[in-house]
């Protein structure tokens, strides 16, 4: 009984002209018109890289003392003065110890970013699985936006300076006083800083799970795991990739701002904010100390705004194509 | 919208009395020791007396209840006291700094002129230009003026103030004289050229605070401003042949300003307790400062009640910010 | 006869004061900054020095010592001495004689029921006072009459001059204080904030971890001081701000306490506004040598406890680590014009301290050349030197804080030429030095090899001090881990030694004693001398009188302060 009617000619679907456009070249095209968003891209690429790579190509211990190099400027200072005591050696100086400022730079940047990514990404973890799970299961909607607001009414820098000065010895001992420092540093910016997060994914959630494809899903006997990955979370990817690029900046001024109060990370342990934090007292004589991590932090927290603005108007499709 | 505030009020109770135990229980854990920063010299023995009259022995849990009886029970009658000459609160114990070994309310109540002075007037500074600088840029997107806004704010955002304080200090008080470095927290403004100095004085870390609240604030007006610039409403107005300055300044800013309004709601325990790093720089001397005193003197009653403020603020104008939400936005109804 | 006296000053004030600039008050405001805020102004219930010294102006004690480490009178006419016969031949009782016609700022008469009083104060079971080590071995003080005060010790005491000597033990007023005893104390908030004194000043507004406000005590005991009407008492900021605003601004008078590099105090000086002035007191920077074993392999009640050490026992070895130190690098690196190189555990006084040859050389090869001599050599090529088979690879702690970390960086450089492996650790201060027995972090318990940090003693005799070198002394499980012996350094010659020093009351005979004592600490192994610190302080040019004094509080003679003009 199964007989192929050829279809009548008005029917015919016409086959399209131009290959589809995927949904992430648009944004990549609106992206592109965003010329501070591309700057921002561009240097974090470039920081990243250098921060990574940089202590290959310049491999000097940012650590090593060289009491006879003490106190020398960078070597751009010759220009303008011919007496500095500037060195190849030393590109962009020493400290009053004699130690390798562009060192300095390289690795404290490499701390700087670290604490930076790892405190985003899993304050993204969190708030994303808190927001998502608030918004799609009902029941527990109640219980975990309670907890959200609980944890906004925590005071977060006092509530940060207390936790360092509690927890700085217990965690040092277990995991050396790097390590441990990372841990506490990273953990205490994420647990204060997921609530906005997840507040945003929830209402997200909470207006996509009505809408008809999410039906649809559901009515072919979509697992909800599966529902979540495949049709949510896509879905809600916008606004969290915004508050990425926010954390990210929230992460590294604040541990820059524990350094200058003399809680962060061990003396030894070069970071952007704190070799800002320890050149305070020499600004006059040797203003480069405090401008080269002062401008980096600035430039990094500037482009990763940037990154954060272009992603948000690329990524709003009622925007896109304006 | 009554029954709904009153709901919320009930209900922070119990938030606040637990957030109360979180933070005891975290304070309980410190390996840090109120007596650390007395010298070598005092030996243990001294110190082991020390520790027990300030009571640092007893058992968490009575410690805590102490703590809850003086705050809730005590405090309140000694602010009656105060203020009605009555004398309910006479010969019972308040909370008690083990650093100062004296109350902790009257050293909170004593700093809380300066903070309010610098932090508070460099909230309303900040206010006042940021949302004029994110109206405007919003108007001309993208025209060398947002551009220019947007690249200042961004550096008032990324610039810690550990670092545009000190350099303030360096250029107006050490270069050119004009300011005084330190805070003077005994002036008293009674005339003309006192207020003078208190402005002087004030100047430089009102700039600094402005500089980053302004950053923060004119970035959500703008943002606030697009999203109804973009609206159906505006069409219609301009349509309707109303002066731009009425489509703009009346129609739009009006909408524009709802979620604004509970943002700078929200931002306001922040002028009680957020200017650490400011207040230290300068030596203002108000609550963030004491906190960051206490802390290092691991002063635990002080440390305790100074946070629990904090939070109680904060869970105070969530709640104010959500009812002007409502208030302000008709569409919004809470049941 | 007082009314007179007054009367007689007040007109010959008036009489001079278009002469001379001597008036009480003529100077106007004298404005100190602290960089560490005061909290209380009672000492007896706070051991810190900012708040020992803020109220050094306020309350005095009888005697004190002047910036040379003398006893000087201070309410009283005369120190008592055996020979003027105020301290008894058998050396058990000490009578002192106050200057009558003193008055409290309030008015009322200063008399020996005050200085009886303070002692029950402090001595108060239950008062936690911060001081009970001054009134350590008193067994009664009492008062025979109205200027007269008595105090009986338990036992033969040679060095007398605990009790009310010194700005640590200042005498409280009985009448202000006398609901305040015991449990009590830390109730007296007004009394805590206020307290009525003899000294040149009087508060009048107080704000805990702020400012001070002080005017002039209008009973001052001398008629034309002090010269000042009002003092500003700043707190809080940086050591780096207070500098700045003596020395570069010049918006303060007097800056406590500048822990800063050498060349940003030198760059501050610049500013022309201000001078550094620097004194030495008996504070020592030093590495504590562990005498027992601190391997982790040990439990928790062996670790630190069980003697010898493996290797650091060895004469040669904590020789060659001392040898290869270079102290004057140490000294300009971390602390410039308030440093000194100094290998004696006492620095000062001049009558205790100790020579020691080579100190200020750094000899790396000599060291080298020790242990090689010693036969501690590199027997398996790693580059790391072995006693019997066990490397000299040591863990090396101290607290955090920038100067103690560049030490620390420095010192594991120059170890490391000589062949041994360091290991860096820094403790935050508040656990380090805090006595919790539940750490194993603490600078008590010791489970390192070696540790830094300094140390000084109250006062100028160091008998005290130096007992902190006795056998019994050295923390254990059993002690709780209290003991001043943090290095379980223990030589029978050395206990006897000084056990003979507590019996002698001649001065000349002390001092050989002590130096004796100091010699055997530095050539038997307890400790590694590094920096005798002293205490760097800095006032406007336009303030005249300061005498900088490390033996009693730095605003000892605030009352002679006065505007140069």
């Amino acid at each position: 009984m199964t007989e192929t009617i050829a279809p009548i000619e008005a029917l015919k679907d016409k086959g399209p002209d131009k290959p589809p456009r995927s949904r992430w070249k648009d944004v990549w095209d609106q992206f592109k018109k965003h010329k501070g968003a591309m700057f921002g891209l561009g240097f974090l690429m470039f920081i990243t890289l250098a921060v990574l790579i940089g202590p290959f190509l310049w491999d000097a211990d940012p650590q090593k003392i060289d009491i006879r190099n003490k106190n020398m400027r960078p070597i751009y200072t010759a220009i303008w003065d011919g007496d500095a005591k500037v060195g190849w050696n030393k590109p962009l100086g020493s400290d009053q110890l004699g130690r390798d400022q562009m060192a300095q730079i390289l690795s404290g940047g490499r701390a700087s970013m670290a604490v930076g990514w790892a405190a985003m990404v899993l304050s993204l973890l969190i708030g994303t699985a808190i927001g998502v799970a608030a918004g799609f299961y009902k029941k527990l909607d109640g219980l975990l936006m309670r907890t959200t607001d609980l944890f906004l009414a925590l005071p977060v820098l006092p509530l940060l300076l207390l936790a360092v000065t509690l927890f700085r010895q217990p965690l040092t001992s277990t995991f050396g006083p790097e390590g441990g420092m990372f841990i506490l540093i990273v953990s205490i910016i994420a647990v204060t800083s997921w609530m906005p997060t997840a507040r945003i994914v929830r209402g997200d959630v909470l207006a996509i799970k009505e809408r008809e494809f999410v039906l649809a899903a559901r009515s072919i006997g979509t697992l909800p795991g599966k529902i979540i990955r495949r049709h949510l979370l896509p879905n809600v990817l916008s606004p969290i990739l915004v508050s990425a690029a926010l954390g990210l900046a929230t992460a590294i001024i604040t541990e820059s701002a524990l350094s200058f109060l003399g809680v962060g990370f061990p003396s030894d342990f070069p970071t952007w904010g704190k070799m800002l934090a320890d050149a305070v007292v020499r600004m006059e004589e040797y203003p480069e100390r405090v401008l080269l991590p002062g401008i980096a932090i600035s430039l990094t927290v500037l482009s990763v705004n940037y990154l954060g603005d272009g992603l948000r108007d690329a990524l709003d499709p009622r925007i896109r194509g304006r | 919208m009554l029954t709904y505030a009153i709901r919320r009020l009930f209900l922070s109770i119990p938030t606040l009395l637990f957030i109360s135990f979180v933070i005891f229980m975290l304070l309980q854990l410190a390996p840090g020791d109120p007596m650390a920063q007395v010298p070598l010299t005092v030996p243990p023995e001294v110190k082991q007396k020390m520790r027990e009259a300030l009571g640092v022995g007893e058992p968490a849990l009575v410690q805590y209840w102490k703590w809850l009886v003086q705050v809730f029970w005590i405090e309140p009658q000694v602010a009656i006291d105060a203020m009605f000459g009555t004398n309910w609160s006479e010969g019972k114990q308040r909370v008690i700094s083990w650093q100062t070994r004296s109350p902790v309310m009257d050293i909170v109540i004593q700093r809380i002129p300066q903070t309010l002075w610098v932090v508070g007037v460099a909230y309303v500074v900040a206010i006042l230009i940021a949302l004029p600088i994110g109206i405007y840029s919003a108007y001309r997107q993208y025209s060398v003026f947002d551009q220019a806004g947007t690249f200042v704010t961004m550096i008032g955002f990324s610039i810690p103030p550990f670092f545009t304080g000190p350099l303030l200090i360096v250029i107006f008080s050490v270069q050119l004289g004009w300011f005084p470095s330190i805070y003077d927290t005994t002036h008293v403004v009674n005339d003309w050229a006192s207020f003078k100095e208190q402005l002087q004085q004030m100047i430089m870390p009102v700039m600094v605070l402005a500089l980053q609240i302004t950053a923060m604030l004119s970035r959500y007006m703008r943002a606030s401003m697009l999203d109804n610039l973009g609206q159906d409403y505006v069409r219609t107005a301009r349509a309707k042949g109303l002066s731009e300055s009425a489509v703009v300044l009346v129609h739009v800013l009006r909408n524009s300003m709802i979620p604004v309004v509970t943002v700078i709601a929200l931002g306001i325990p922040s002028i009680f307790g957020g200017a650490i790093i400011t207040e230290n720089v300068f030596k203002v001397n108000g609550i963030g400062q004491l906190l960051l005193t206490w802390l290092f003197a691991n002063d635990l009653p002080g440390v305790m009640t100074l946070t629990f403020i904090f939070a109680v603020l904060i869970v105070l104008f969530n709640l104010i910010a959500d009812i002007l939400y409502g208030l302000l936005d008709p569409r919004i109804r809470y049941d | 006869m007082k009314l007179k006296s007054l009367m007689l000053g007040a007109a010959a004030s008036f009489a001079l004061a278009p002469a001379a600039f001597a008036e009480r008050g003529g100077d106007g405001e004298v404005k100190i900054i602290y960089w560490q805020a005061p909290s209380i102004l009672n000492p007896f219930l706070s051991g810190g020095t900012k708040d020992v010294e803020s109220a050094s102006m306020i309350i005095e004690p009888l005697a004190r010592y002047n910036e040379k480490g003398e006893l000087v009178p201070w309410l009283v006419n005369e120190v008592p001495t055996v020979a003027n016969g105020g301290v008894s031949e058998d050396l058990t009782s000490i009578t002192w004689k106050l200057t009558p016609g003193i008055t409290w700022s309030d008015g009322s008469a200063f008399t020996s029921a005050d200085v009886a009083f303070t002692y029950e104060y402090c001595s108060h079971p239950e008062g936690g006072c911060a001081q009970l080590t001054k009134f350590e071995g008193v067994k009664s003080v009492e008062t025979p009459d109205d200027t007269t005060v008595v105090i009986t010790f338990e036992s033969p005491t040679p060095n007398p001059y605990g009790p009310f000597v010194g700005g640590e033990s200042p005498i409280l007023q009985k009448a202000q204080f006398a609901s305040c005893l015991g449990a009590a104390s830390s109730t007296c908030t007004e009394q805590n904030f206020n307290p009525i004194g003899t000294g040149p000043f009087v508060v009048d507004e107080f704000k805990p971890n702020d400012v001070i406000v002080m005017s002039a005590n209008q009973n001052y005991r001398v008629a034309d001081k002090p010269a000042f009407a009002k003092v500003t008492f700043k707190g809080g900021g940086s050591a780096a701000a207070s500098g700045t605003a003596v020395m570069e601004t010049g918006e303060f008078d007097y800056a406590w306490n500048l822990q800063l590099a050498p060349d940003v105090i030198a760059k501050m000086q610049e500013g022309g506004k201000g001078t550094p002035v620097a004194g030495f007191g008996p504070l020592l920077e030093r590495i504590m040598l562990n005498n027992t074993n601190p391997s982790p392999d040990l439990g928790p009640d062996e670790r630190s406890v069980i003697r010898p050490h493996p290797f650091l026992s060895d004469p040669a070895v904590y020789k060659a680590m001392s040898m290869a130190i270079d102290r004057p690098l140490l000294v300009e690196v971390g602390y410039g014009q308030a440093g000194r190189v100094s290998c004696s555990w006492v620095p000062a006084p001049e009558a205790f301290a100790i020579d020691v040859e080579g100190c200020d050389v750094q000899d790396i090869a000599g060291a080298n050349k020790m242990l090689d001599d010693a036969g501690i050599v590199d027997t398996d090529g790693d580059g790391i030197r072995e006693k019997d088979g066990v490397p000299l690879s040591i863990l090396y702690q101290t607290s955090t804080n920038a100067v103690r970390q560049d030490f620390q960086a420095l010192i594991k450089e120059w170890w490391g030429e000589i062949g041994m492996e360091v290991e860096l650790r820094n403790i935050d201060g508040s656990v380090f030095f805090g006595g919790d027995a539940g750490s194993p972090d603490t600078f008590q318990k010791f489970y390192a090899d070696v540790e830094m940090y300094a140390n000084t003693f109250n006062g100028t005799d160091p008998q005290a001090y130096l007992g902190n070198g006795l056998c019994d002394k050295a923390p254990r499980p059993d002690s709780q881990w209290q003991g001043e012996n943090i290095s379980r350094f223990c030589s029978e010659e050395f206990d006897a030694l000084h056990a003979k020093l507590s019996a002698t009351a001649d001065m000349a005979e002390r001092s050989r004693i002590g130096k004796e004592l100091g010699t055997i600490a530095f050539e038997q192994g307890m400790m590694i001398p590094l920096v005798h610190r002293g205490r760097l302080s800095a006032h406007s040019n336009s303030l005249g009188g300061v005498v900088l004094n490390v033996w009693d509080s730095e605003l000892w003679n605030v009352a002679d302060w006065h505007r140069i003009k």
